[in-house]
């Protein structure tokens, strides 16, 4: 188990962990819809937004069917937002170009990244490079998440953008940011 | 439960007929998704309403985007319309719907076993898979084949009034959609939200 993991885990109450930052956010901006499919670097933000009956926070079995509910329920006015990690994403290209871009839907996505910074399995590295492309192709408005001190500033701005602007973002939640995950066996 | 012997005593119906009935039965701004293709083709047809969504692309997800209309509203009806060559594409989506159970949801499968509108290819399922047996295996226990049309119409009817979602599925013919819904993602959007009152028109 990796330090910085073991330290997350130990943070699960504290608002200034990462995971903090981001349910504290989430609930000030009125998210409370929480489709995911599952990441080992976010298994303390899931726990935690399970643990909070503000949120309704469930796993699916894909990335698509997660982005469907959430533009389901913004259309029906309720806000959502989606937990994935890098591999997830790089299944959504469709999804993205034929639901959420052309119906200005303010789909929000968390993106735990991996395949960089330590990564151990080189299937992840290489999904991880198609990320960037993926969202630079249809200027997807995204930000790489590194500092604990600017995660509350990008993440709150930028589902206020999404919002008011009704086009998606991508928030890339760094190992700098969360730790990781790195080889342990 | 055999799917020969399921699929077997059910007749052979057409979608445009059945979207017919089933917006004819509508009275209360009910919600309806349609998959994409020939099934929000008819249900433009069947005749637009503001609580009508269209899908032009993300195929599979008609019942996954219905959901999320039915967590946000769940006092009003949500139907989902889709193809068996679209469910095929997303039949995890069955399960997390039978977790979260929304009684306010109701599918609507029509399944001709092709996939009519790219040439009418056979899907992988056709004639080896039972989408309702799929469906309850799925957790969704309210899952059924209508035997004919009137049979249709009592299932619309106690899925109108069911504590559990439901899904209803339909065998129907080749025929492509009869109608061609106008192409405008943000108008459809927009006046999808008027219809469900989330928003005013300009």
């Amino acid at each position: 188990m990796a330090i910085a993991e073991q330290q997350t885990s130990t943070q699960a109450s504290s608002d200034k962990s990462w995971h903090g930052i981001v349910l504290q956010t989430l609930k000030r901006n009125e998210i409370s819809l929480i489709p995911y499919v599952p990441d080992r670097v976010l298994t303390p933000l899931i726990k935690n937004l399970h643990a909070d009956p503000f949120f309704t926070t469930f796993a699916t079995a894909r990335e698509e069917e997660a982005v469907g509910i959430v533009s389901g329920a913004w259309m029906g006015g309720r806000r959502g937002a989606v937990l994935m990690q890098t591999s997830g994403f790089a299944t959504l290209a469709n999804t993205l170009a034929s639901l959420a871009v052309p119906y200005q839907i303010p789909l929000i996505m968390f993106v735990s990244e991996r395949g960089t910074l330590g990564e151990f399995n080189y299937g992840q590295s290489l999904v991880c490079r198609t990320m960037r492309p993926v969202l630079d192709s249809l200027a997807l408005e995204h930000h790489t998440i590194t500092r604990l001190d600017e995660l509350e500033f990008i993440a709150d701005r930028s589902i206020k953008q999404a919002v008011t602007t009704q086009a998606p973002v991508a928030l890339i939640l760094n190992p700098l940011l969360t730790g990781g995950k790195v080889f342990d066996k | 439960m055999s799917s020969k012997t399921n699929t077997r005593n059910t007749k052979v119906m057409n979608r445009f007929d059945l979207t017919s009935r089933l917006i004819a039965k509508l009275k209360h701004e009910e919600a309806v998704i349609g998959g994409i293709g020939n099934t929000n083709f008819d249900l433009w047809a069947a005749g637009h309403r503001p609580q009508n969504f269209y899908m032009l692309g993300s195929m599979g997800l008609a019942f996954p985007i219905a959901l999320g209309v039915a967590l946000a509203q769940p006092d009003r009806r949500v139907f989902a319309l889709e193809g068996d060559g679209s469910l095929l594409m997303q039949l995890g989506a069955l399960s997390t719907i039978a977790a979260l159970k929304p009684k306010n949801l109701i599918m609507i499968v029509m399944d001709n076993g092709i996939y009519q509108i790219t040439g009418a290819q056979p899907t992988p399922a056709a004639g080896v898979a039972d989408l309702v047996a799929i469906a309850l295996g799925s957790g969704l226990t309210n899952s059924a084949w209508a035997a004919d049309e009137e049979d249709f119409e009592r299932l619309v009817d106690e899925a109108m009034s069911a504590d559990e979602p439901s899904l209803i599925a339909l065998r129907i013919d080749d025929k492509p959609g009869v109608g061609t819904t106008r192409r405008d993602p943000v108008q459809i959007r927009e006046r999808f939200m008027h219809g469900l009152g989330v928003r005013d028109p300009l």
